[in-house]
């Protein structure tokens, strides 16, 4: 039964990543974007799962494990720890209003599509469908981080970026090889340790996270 | 896996765990230097080994050694351990002056180490994949040195530093992921099929559709860390915020060790274009970056931001020899590479010191170096005829050879390397000249001495090296140097 099902159910938990994206795209609450995040991370762990189940691929179940401990338990806990710490409840600002950001990201959309579509003709995955997918996600991540004036924003499109990537992985050769995989991890959750550390630096200097106060190094 | 091999990534490994507990003591300096040392000495005896028995691999294939790589493990380590001799008496001062605590010192000690870490398991894994992961872990360890001073200078050019390189570096994981999905079709699903000696057999079948795109992203990706423009941003930012040792093993280190994963790829993608694709690509770039960095010389105020800009420069013109590819044109761009790493590395010993003495890194405030200390101050004029490109010293030999070859073979960029490299000759010989030689303000006469000794010696003896290359190789050298410019093609 879910056999049969299976490779719908993966199309659909791909556009469940993709309309995620766009949400955290046009969220404006902090809290809710680090739900959010989360969320997708869930839906990656849900889809890599299934993949590993329907393909029999056994090292993309340590894949969905790892997503699940790091993107949807270690990482959004080190989050909320952090905002509950630096005490900011701040709203998500944006550099451009968002029904203009929601826009961009449609045509980002569209060209990730156009350039997934010679790499999915040669892949024989299962997946291969989910590969624009994929590369929308990763697209609509860097559009968050650009068009975002705060610093947890950006790190979460950051984060976000490496969940598309994850899923492209997936969707174009079942995974990269699990050595790898934790290599990824590891350098995530170390960066995430650096950039909280960071964070109260950058606090304690400003009195706030907004990186628009660093932009005072120019040519001048 | 052979001794040597594991001594040289123990060693560094070991050194900044030891560091992270006790690098703020006495004697962590001395540590620091005693383990760079060490590593030192690994590639050595590595470099002997390799010339006496060939390329190997090692560890079932996941480590590989051969003459492109062991060159710049063998180059790495030697400025990684000058570059720990210099810091000795630099940051001492830098604790003394109050702008490091001793949890700085210790994050110092220990980054270093582990940055150092970092960089050699980019160049002697034989994994692609683990070469990224170790790429963004070199970025993380020196993030935190950029803002070791806590300024507010010093945390944007860190925060800059953090986001552009993880963007970048986030391109390359994409780019990774394209390699190993040609790959898988032809190696096998596996961690096998990111192995480059692998790849490198069966480059001809790889498919080159998925491998141009790959390319691209790579170029992007591993490109930011080079300082390519337009990627370039972060760059000028840290070298100048960040304490000067970092600013002279980024310059001298890890622009070198980015630009070797993406020569790597390029091998790679060549092969299975059977077009100079992923060449020309770097031609473009590299030529870009020497043509934008040579107008942002001129208008640099602070010392290491124009070095940093200068590094842009100089790193466009490797890029641009190896674009440009054949055996001299390689050959050049690994000399250059050479040459490049050790005057750069030498000048910013030289400016560490001056701008302690001066007590300012920007440059129309620092005057009549000759006089406050006339070592430092030939230091850094040496320093400077030298990266200028002046004879008798190596990196004139290097850039001789690149500009031959492009009149002989791209004649339409001959023009625009020349009148780069006159721009910022004028341009850097301008600025560095009333800085060394100009009237000193009488306050910083009668200001005392430095509470420690300068370290001198690693700036001479780099300069020293630099004549030597350029005044006679000695052939095993010159040998060494063309059997890895024919690895590059």
């Amino acid at each position: 039964m879910l056999q049969h099902y299976g490779p719908q159910l993966i199309n659909l938990l791909a556009s469940l990543m993709l309309l995620l994206a766009f949400a955290m795209l046009a969220q404006r609450r902090i809290m809710s974007l680090i739900n959010l995040f989360a969320a997708q991370g869930f839906t990656l762990f849900l889809s890599t799962a299934l993949v590993a189940w329907l393909t029999d691929q056994s090292h993309l179940y340590g894949s969905a494990l790892l997503t699940l401990v790091l993107k949807v338990i270690a990482l959004p806990w080190i989050l909320h720890r952090l905002i509950r710490r630096l005490n900011v409840k701040w709203d998500v600002e944006t550099l451009i209003n968002i029904p203009s950001t929601m826009l961009i990201g449609i045509v980002l959309v569209i060209l990730a599509f156009n350039l997934a579509l010679p790499i999915a003709l040669l892949a024989g995955t299962l997946t291969k469908g989910t590969l624009g997918i994929a590369l929308a996600c990763v697209l609509l991540s860097f559009l968050m981080m650009i068009t975002r004036s705060k610093a947890v924003p950006q790190v979460i499109g950051f984060l976000s970026m490496e969940n598309g990537l994850f899923f492209a992985a997936t969707a174009a050769a079942y995974g990269m090889p699990m050595v790898i995989e934790f290599g990824i991890a590891l350098d995530v959750l170390v960066g995430m340790v650096i950039l909280g550390i960071f964070f109260f630096r950058i606090r304690e200097r400003f009195d706030s996270l907004d990186t628009r106060h660093l932009e005072k190094l120019k040519e001048h | 896996m052979p001794l040597e091999m594991l001594l040289l990534l123990a060693s560094p490994l070991a050194g900044g765990l030891v560091l992270a507990l006790t690098g703020h003591w006495r004697w962590a300096a001395e540590a620091n230097a005693a383990f760079s040392a060490l590593t030192f000495a690994a590639a050595v005896a590595l470099v002997t080994r390799v010339v006496a028995e060939g390329p190997f691999e090692a560890l079932q294939r996941q480590f590989f050694v051969d003459p492109l790589n062991v060159f710049l493990v063998a180059l790495t380590a030697f400025v990684g351990m000058t570059t720990a001799l210099f810091s000795r008496p630099y940051m001492r001062v830098e604790r003394q002056h109050g702008r490091v605590s001793d949890g700085g010192m210790r994050l110092y000690h220990s980054m270093y180490q582990l940055f150092t870490f970092t960089m050699l398991l980019v160049l002697t894994t034989n994994n692609l994949g683990i070469m990224w992961v170790a790429m963004e872990a070199a970025t993380l360890t020196t993030v935190l040195l950029v803002a070791l001073y806590r300024s507010h200078a010093s945390l944007e050019a860190a925060w800059k530093y953090f986001i552009l390189c993880g963007v970048g570096i986030a391109q390359a994981l994409l780019g990774t992921i394209l390699v190993y999905f040609a790959a898988e079709k032809i190696l096998g699903a596996g961690p096998d099929a990111l192995l480059w000696t692998q790849l490198d057999t069966v480059k001809g079948q790889l498919d080159p559709a998925v491998l141009s795109i790959a390319f691209v992203f790579l170029l992007v990706g591993y490109g930011t860390k080079v300082g390519l423009v337009p990627l370039h941003n972060w760059l000028p930012d840290a070298h100048a915020e960040g304490p000067t040792p970092v600013s002279a093993v980024l310059s001298g280190l890890l622009l070198n060790v980015a630009l070797y994963a993406l020569i790597r790829f390029k091998v790679i993608t060549d092969g299975a274009l059977e077009r100079p694709f992923a060449s020309n690509l770097m031609m473009g770039f590299g030529l870009l970056s020497v043509a934008v960095a040579a107008l942002f010389l001129s208008r640099q105020r602070d010392i290491k931001r124009m070095f940093a800009y200068s590094s842009v420069e100089h790193m466009g013109l490797i890029t641009f020899a190896f674009g440009l590819g054949g055996p001299v044109a390689s050959f050049a761009g690994l000399l250059h590479m050479t040459m490049h790493s050790l005057t750069k590395s030498a000048i910013f010993f030289a400016v560490g010191h001056a701008t302690q003495k001066a007590g300012t890194q920007i440059m129309a405030e620092i005057r009549g170096l000759i006089r406050l200390s006339p070592t430092i101050g030939w230091g850094l004029t040496l320093g400077t005829v030298a990266i200028l490109g002046l004879p008798p010293f190596g990196v004139f030999a290097s850039e001789f050879l690149i500009l031959t070859q492009a009149i002989a073979r791209a004649p339409w960029a001959a023009p625009i390397l020349l009148v780069s490299l006159g721009i910022s000759f004028a341009a850097i010989l301008g600025k560095v000249q009333p800085m060394v030689f100009g009237e000193p303000q009488l306050s910083l006469l009668s200001k005392s001495r430095l509470p420690y000794r300068p370290a001198l010696l690693p700036v001479f003896a780099h300069l020293l090296l630099v004549l030597m290359f350029g005044l006679y190789m000695p052939p095993y050298l010159a040998n060494w140097y063309r059997q890895a410019a024919l690895l590059i093609g």
